[in-house]
């Protein structure tokens, strides 16, 4: 089956600075695959980079088949995207903000309004579908977040530390619907400062000052490092790194 | 004299209760940790003890001096380091903390000793733009400056929030040694596994406070029986699980699923369903709860979280 990442020594550089050096990795179509790593190793980089919003310096890489280098729009048609910090507008309704993302990947009216009436549904955000966002908790918000960022069906998700500063029962239901949306075939690609979410992982890899200096399914990459947890096997790849 | 006495504080904006009700006190010397997610009234709470945010109701003291009444003689003898960067950007690291030095009638050679540890490590870098620094220096130097006039007590508002489980460590490593020399830190964290970092904790979850204790004695609170299952196909497993006659909760806890069950179900009795579901590779033990655990528990116990559901 077709791989929903593969890249090749990917690299890209500022300067005389190697943001992310000669990283090579595949994801499977329907993988959760965990992106780790210290603050500053590259992730961020590299996540831009397989978006198709930056453009590498050296390497190659295919997102659902689709270049890098040469097709940048339409990987932006097969990707869904879901950051901690700004998915939805908060000065638009629930109704509102999927169905401006919705119009935004072209889907036609019968279908933008199924999928709304599902999205709303499914959340059960019935008595607040013509409610500001801003005025929904947080745990909501992520929820429907990630639903608006799976609204087009795309066949990867990129999620950049989508359940920070939540309660741990919402963090829980959130990897719910991470799990169920894997299971229908979605790709996701996520990065976390939970390690425990790190667990929840088919495979991980770990970033250290831009190079995967690790990449294995949590059990194998605990067992090779001979610690009982993955925040074991962190502190011992990124200690010493990652505060410059 | 406690170090901080808060007295049934309740604080409200246009109709949302973001601190409500809330009593609570810190000893002199404590390194006390406030443990919640967004939205539990954490920072509204800091706020209120350090003389920015007046209380709608009840009283709080800091140092034996009123946060309203005398925040004038209060505001020289704490430090606050606030949750989103607010260090003067365009001015370099040397700047920043001079500056906040001068605010307070001191210099850094008077208090030096107290930052030295946190200070060397942005030396090197003393003339950046502080606007430039990665996030984990700009830490430091918030840290530094809230230090800089040797505060009797320190207020830290999320100061590890997004940042990166190394970085985190090494954080808690310098809060302790500053803790070593006798300040009372009030740290607050939405990361439960950093709740054992401290003295005592409260759990917070939308204006209220849970539980106040010592992290063993958080642990100890959650009465049920408790296993930790796993098996080849997680997601099923979840799924089988929470339709289980014998489940009251099952949540994915990293590795495991854990798994309170109603009283008298033995581990024998979830791996005999398990099978019948055609489970592979099940592994079943009783285990002692975790922080996040309890904090799960009483959140239900509350009336929360399900109506997330």
């Amino acid at each position: 089956m077709e791989k929903a990442v593969s890249t090749d020594k990917l690299t890209k550089r500022f300067g005389d600075f190697v943001a992310t050096n000669e990283i090579t990795f595949d994801v499977a179509q329907g993988e959760i695959f965990g992106f780790l790593g210290a603050n500053g190793a590259g992730k961020t980089t590299a996540i831009r980079m397989l978006c198709g919003l930056l453009r590498p310096s050296s390497g190659s890489a295919t997102i659902a088949g689709f270049d890098v280098y040469r097709q940048t729009e339409q990987i932006k048609q097969v990707i869904g995207y879901m950051s901690q910090r700004f998915s939805l507008y908060e000065d638009l309704t629930v109704r509102e903000n999927i169905r401006f993302y919705g119009g935004i990947y072209g889907l036609p009216k019968a279908e933008l309004r199924r999928k709304s009436d599902e999205i709303i549904q499914q959340l059960d955000l019935g008595g607040v579908a013509d409610k500001l966002v801003a005025s929904l908790p947080l745990g909501w918000k992520q929820r429907l977040a990630f639903s608006v960022a799976l609204v087009h069906d795309p066949r990867i998700v990129f999620l950049d530390e989508p359940t920070g500063g939540v309660d741990p029962i919402t963090r829980r239901q959130f990897w719910d619907m991470i799990y169920e949306a894997a299971s229908r075939g979605t790709t996701i690609f996520v990065t976390t400062h939970y390690m425990d979410e790190a667990e929840y992982c088919n495979r991980v890899s770990i970033m250290v000052d831009g190079r995967i200096k690790a990449l294995d399914t949590p059990a194998a990459m605990k067992q090779s490092f001979g610690v009982d947890s993955m925040d074991g096997v962190f502190q011992i790849l990124a200690r010493g790194t990652s505060t410059k | 004299m406690d170090a901080i006495q808060i007295d049934r504080v309740s604080k409200a904006f246009a109709g949302t209760q973001a601190v409500n009700d809330v009593s609570l006190t810190v000893k002199k010397g404590e390194l006390f940790g406030l443990i919640g997610p967004d939205g539990a009234g954490k920072t509204t709470l800091f706020k209120i003890l350090v003389t920015l945010l007046r209380p709608d109701q009840g009283k709080a003291q800091v140092n034996g001096m009123d946060v309203v009444g005398d925040f004038r003689k209060l505001r020289p003898l704490i430090g606050y380091m606030p949750g989103r960067f607010s260090l003067y950007p365009d001015l370099s690291v040397e700047e920043n903390l001079s500056f906040f030095a001068t605010v307070f009638g001191t210099t850094i050679a008077a208090n030096y000793e107290l930052i030295r540890d946190i200070y060397v490590q942005l030396e090197p870098f003393k003339n950046r733009r502080a606007g430039a620094l990665s996030g984990g220096m700009k830490q430091k130097l918030a840290l530094c400056c809230a230090l800089i006039h040797k505060p009797d007590v320190l207020f830290l508002d999320e100061p590890t929030t997004g940042v990166d489980a190394v970085s985190r460590k090494e954080f808690w490593d310098m809060l302790h040694r500053l803790n070593e020399r006798g300040l009372t830190i009030l740290v607050s964290t939405p990361y439960m596994d950093e709740a054992g970092q401290c003295d005592r904790i409260a759990l917070m979850q939308t204006g209220q406070i849970l539980a106040v204790d010592t992290p063993a004695g958080v642990e100890n609170l959650f009465q049920k029986p408790l296993f930790a299952v796993k098996a080849r196909e997680t997601y099923r497993l979840i799924q089988d699980l929470r339709a289980a006659p014998f489940t009251e909760t099952c949540y994915a806890f990293g590795e495991y699923l854990h798994l309170t069950s109603l009283p008298s179900v033995t581990a024998e009795i979830i791996r005999d369903y398990l099978i019948q579901k055609y489970h592979e590779a099940v592994e079943i033990k009783p285990i002692k709860a975790g922080i996040e655990d309890s904090f799960m528990a009483l959140m239900q116990h509350h009336g929360e979280g399900s109506q997330h559901g």
